[in-house]
């Protein structure tokens, strides 16, 4: 098999000296899958630490009981805009930088299918972010001048109507998503044409690295789950705009047909945020545990299994609304049904880990974290899917410490170690180690001192999206242990962002395969050239680089 | 907000003051319903995190790799067992079977649980961001402050609530008696709730309503019946000081016919002293001054030209103990800077401030204040 040369070899990349401004031009005029890759993940996480300083004055404001530091609406937009930008402008762009950088180059092709297609989808996507932000500055709301949008990030009706959301300050919400839902449907595409139409020769389907494929169904549940989203959005501008009564209950409209719209996005959106999380999992576990992912097929099932489920799961943030006892108690089964196929991935990451040598580097460590959090996110998850449970919990802070469990302890944890292990491969530099260790351990303690305490302060009654609490009620201890929490946390991603320019000025060279990996794109120099791969990779197996490094017992004879 | 404790007064007698929302202290049925499928789904999950979590903790502490292996020798290549995924898909499908089995009996006994014929009817009606409650077969509207009587073993008195909203979507929940219901405008929701044991039930609003949805408190009061049957006949009448049909409502008509009256009308309710007469008096031109002001545009005082609809009924409010939604006690000092600037108190809130005179100010006190 000489399709790929080993020990490897490529070309000479020539680097030309560029002025500033040529620089510039060449990043926004670019079209390279890579370079969009990159910007994608960059502005997550300059959104990220927004959002996270917008989580910082939130956390201040609850630390103490009644206390002054920001006035409600102050404090309503904040948690709005939290929500909003970790959903929409964080976790959306994470999807699509991971398999923008990522699956053309694992899959052996030079650029996904439609490159023009994927920058309009960056630009219209980072538009639509400045937009919402722009409420800032120039939003009219019920507070006057200068408001951001304040009706929660999932927006309910009828308080998004004119009656209630005053001014514009709602729209900005509002456009500012449903623009931005245009760069992830273009993304989105583009993943399933590349997947479908650019493989390299020798890899079937079934031969995509289980990262290809996560991101292949991830792209699918996109394109079916941000329409509903879309629409309602168009129907509330109508309502506001046009004098339409579709959530307007003065005027006959319904409440609850809005909230159906919103999670029936709303919940496959929970995947489609998680599914890049699992996909770094499933390549960082095997290469760290030096063994094949178990059960590979069972992982591609349970994959396709989540992506069907995840549409029949959505009424689950309803059961207090009153539905009848026959709705609630299919969805509490469809709820409850989601979890084993997630459980079995959980068997199999572990499972991959039994007698392998594991090496604990930075990138392992993230998901060997992950995979706890997210056990206690999945298991809260069929706490909440348990109804009689769920009326008393949801809409408490036991449902902020659950999907904060997910987003951040699951997905943010398992990204960070996608960044870790992919970083060298985008760069050429390594990360250092000793900072990322220290910023590995100062957000384990950060993330569970913040989050495990909200479970309990949910318990005893304190409910979600309160600018203040009265003393008294049993709240005030965990509310300033949460605090503190955040304070680790915010160390910890000042300390990665040290870490990022510290070893993009003066890291170790990477070389091109600093893990000893198994995927295509640890075949290509570091940074990988704008074409990937002077000649197309030919294939045997899922593990096309452990056949080329043990020749004897290579994977494609087994599989 | 200084006088935080003297909003707790009142509480249930068996609970700490810490544990008054708390869910696994139930003290209604509804509530003792959701412990138990609580319970269940608790320690089954926390023995699935034990095994899983031990699984994993083993994996990692036993195959980490010795930092003196420099062999490169790759471990024994595994791809996976049919079995063992067998395994591990049909055993998490039973626990899901039996959990939903479960589930599915526990919604079924809390939704469609039959009503008892003499269960108590209250309308829970949502407003940005206080409370009112109707109970529409005794013909009370009240604010804020939610009286029921005590269920227990003697005598079982459920609550049937009706829900409803007049603006945005609100919910309804006291951890101790029942998990929420939302409150949804065009739509009644329904829900019943029992209080085992009599005491101050304390709740939030739970749906994000706009500006001051944390302030949007719930106080459940439960009585003995005897108790509630008296709190319901002094609610039922009209606005009155203390005594019943007395001075103030006689002196209110003797008011409006003429100052020259005002006497005559006060000497004719009888036993009261000449104290008492001229405290009548000033009440009399106290409610004059509340009358002729915008309160009465919001504000129902029964009884009296005040038939506002828009902020809460006023007809009892010095029988409560708390004003602004639960959030500040009924002191004269609090509900003097209340009714001074509600914006202060409460930025936000629909009440403006009625840039009221220091003199006005008391003498509208003074008024809500024996509105008994």
């Amino acid at each position: 098999m000489a399709s790929i040369d080993y020990p490897l070899q490529h070309p000479i990349t020539h680097e030309k000296h560029m002025s500033f401004s040529e620089w510039l031009f060449s990043w926004i005029t670019t079209v390279d899958h890579k370079r969009l890759g990159i910007m994608y993940m960059t502005t997550a996480i300059i959104f990220l630490a927004i959002a996270g300083l917008m989580a910082t004055v939130i956390r201040l404001q609850l630390a103490v009981p009644a206390n002054h530091l920001v006035d409600p609406d102050t404090f309503n937009r904040l948690f709005t805009m939290h929500g909003t930008t970790m959903v929409f402008f964080v976790g959306m762009p994470i999807v699509a930088g991971m398999s923008n950088f990522l699956v053309p180059i694992m899959v052996g092709a030079r650029d996904m299918a439609f490159p023009r297609l994927n920058a309009f989808g960056y630009w219209i996507f980072l538009f639509g972010g400045i937009l919402l932000y722009s409420s800032y500055v120039i939003g009219d709301g019920l507070q006057g001048a200068g408001s951001a949008p304040d009706v929660g990030w999932f927006a309910y009706a009828p308080l998004t109507e004119r009656a209630f959301s005053r001014g514009a300050s709602t729209d900005f919400w509002t456009l500012g998503i449903l623009i931005a839902g245009l760069g992830s449907l273009a993304s989105a595409v583009n993943v399933i044409a590349t997947c479908i139409s650019l493989r390299c020769p020798g890899m079937t389907l079934i031969r995509m690295p289980l990262f290809v494929w996560l991101m292949f169904v991830d792209a699918f549940i996109i394109i079916l789950a941000l329409p509903p989203l879309t629409a309602a959005q168009v129907m509330l501008l109508m309502d506001r705009y046009l004098g339409a009564h579709f959530f307007d209950t003065q005027a006959g409209g319904s409440a609850l047909l809005w909230q159906h719209f919103f999670w029936i996005f709303g919940h496959p959106e929970v995947y489609i945020l998680v599914f890049p999380a699992f996909a770094t999992v499933s390549e960082i576990i095997p290469v760290f545990s030096r063994k094949p992912i178990f059960g590979r097929a069972a992982m591609v099932g349970a994959t396709i299994a989540i992506g069907f489920i995840s549409f029949g799961v959505w009424a689950h943030h309803m059961f207090a609304v009153g539905m009848t006892s026959v709705s609630n108690t299919f969805f509490a089964a469809s709820t409850m049904i989601i979890a084993v196929p997630t459980g079995v991935k959980i068997f199999n990451w572990t499972a991959t880990m039994y007698g392998g040598k594991l090496r604990m580097d930075t990138p392992m460590l993230f998901c060997l974290a992950f995979l706890f959090q997210f056990l206690v996110a999945g298991l809260t998850g069929v706490m909440l899917g348990m109804v009689p449970f769920d009326w008393q919990l949801t809409d408490s802070y036991f449902v902020v410490g659950h999907f904060h469990f997910v987003l951040v302890g699951g997905i943010v944890f398992a990204v960070f170690g996608g960044i870790y292990y992919w970083f060298p491969k985008a760069f050429g530099k390594m990360l250092n180690e000793k900072l990322g260790k220290l910023h590995f351990w100062l957000f384990v303690v950060g993330f569970n001192v913040t989050f495990i305490p909200m479970h309990f302060v949910g318990f005893t009654g304190m409910p979600r999206r309160v600018y203040t609490y009265a003393p008294g009620r049993g709240w005030e201890f965990w509310n300033m242990v949460e605090t503190i929490g955040v304070l680790f946390q915010a160390l910890s991603i000042l300390t990665f962002l040290v870490n990022v320019v510290y070893s993009l000025r003066s890291g170790q060279e990477a070389g091109d395969d600093p893990w000893d990996g198994w995927t295509l794109e640890w075949t290509t120099s570091s940074p990988p050239p704008e074409y990937n791969f002077e000649k197309l990779p030919v294939v045997r197996s899922s593990r096309p680089l452990w056949d080329l490094k043990h020749p004897q017992d290579p994977d494609w004879k087994y599989e | 907000m200084l006088a935080i404790p003297a909003l707790l007064q009142a509480q249930v007698p068996s609970v700490g003051i810490n544990d008054i929302t708390d869910i696994f202290k139930p003290l209604g049925t509804q509530a003792e319903l959701d412990k138990a499928a609580a319970l269940l789904v608790c320690y089954v999950c926390l023995g699935i995190f034990l095994v899983v979590g031990g699984l994993i903790a083993y994996a990692i502490f036993r195959y980490r790799r010795d930092p003196n292996d420099n062999t490169h020798q790759e471990p024994a290549q595994v791809y996976g067992s049919n079995q063992i995924e067998i395994a591990w898909t049909v055993i998490p499908i039973l626990i899901v079977f039996t959990l939903t089995g479960v589930t599915a009996r526990i919604i079924a006994a809390s939704q469609d649980a039959k009503l008892p014929k003499t269960a108590l009817k209250v309308t829970v009606i949502g407003h940005q961001w206080w409370w009112e409650y109707r109970y529409p077969d005794l013909g009370i509207v009240t604010a804020n402050e939610l009286h029921i009587p005590v269920s227990d073993r003697s005598e079982a008195n459920a609550v049937y609530i009706t829900e409803q909203s007049v603006d945005v979507a609100h919910s309804f929940w006291v951890p101790q008696l029942s998990g929420k219901t939302d409150v949804i405008p065009n739509r009644d929701n329904h829900l019943w709730i029992d209080a085992h044991q009599p005491g101050l039930y304390l709740g939030n609003c739970t749906e994000y309503c706009g500006t001051q949805h944390a302030n949007m408190l719930i106080r459940v009061i439960a009585q003995p019946k005897a108790e509630f049957d008296k709190w319901v006949e002094n609610e039922r009448r009209a606005a009155v000081g203390s005594g019943g049909e007395n001075a103030l409502e006689a002196a209110a008509q003797a008011g409006a016919s003429g100052a020259p009256m005002l006497q005559n009308a006060s000497l004719n309710t009888n036993a009261q002293q000449p104290q008492a007469n001229s405290a009548g008096t000033k009440l009399v031109q106290d409610k004059l001054v509340f009358e002729s002001l915008a309160c009465v545009n919001c504000h129902t005082v029964k009884g009296t030209p005040a038939i506002g609809k828009f902020g809460p009924d006023l007809t009892h409010l010095a029988s409560r103990s708390t004003i602004a939604a639960g959030m500040i006690p009924n002191t004269t000092a609090d509900l003097r800077a209340w009714v001074d600037d509600p914006q202060t108190v409460k930025p936000g809130c629909l009440m403006p401030s009625m840039k009221l005179t220091d003199k006005q100010l008391d003498q509208v006190v003074e008024y809500l204040q024996s509105l008994k």
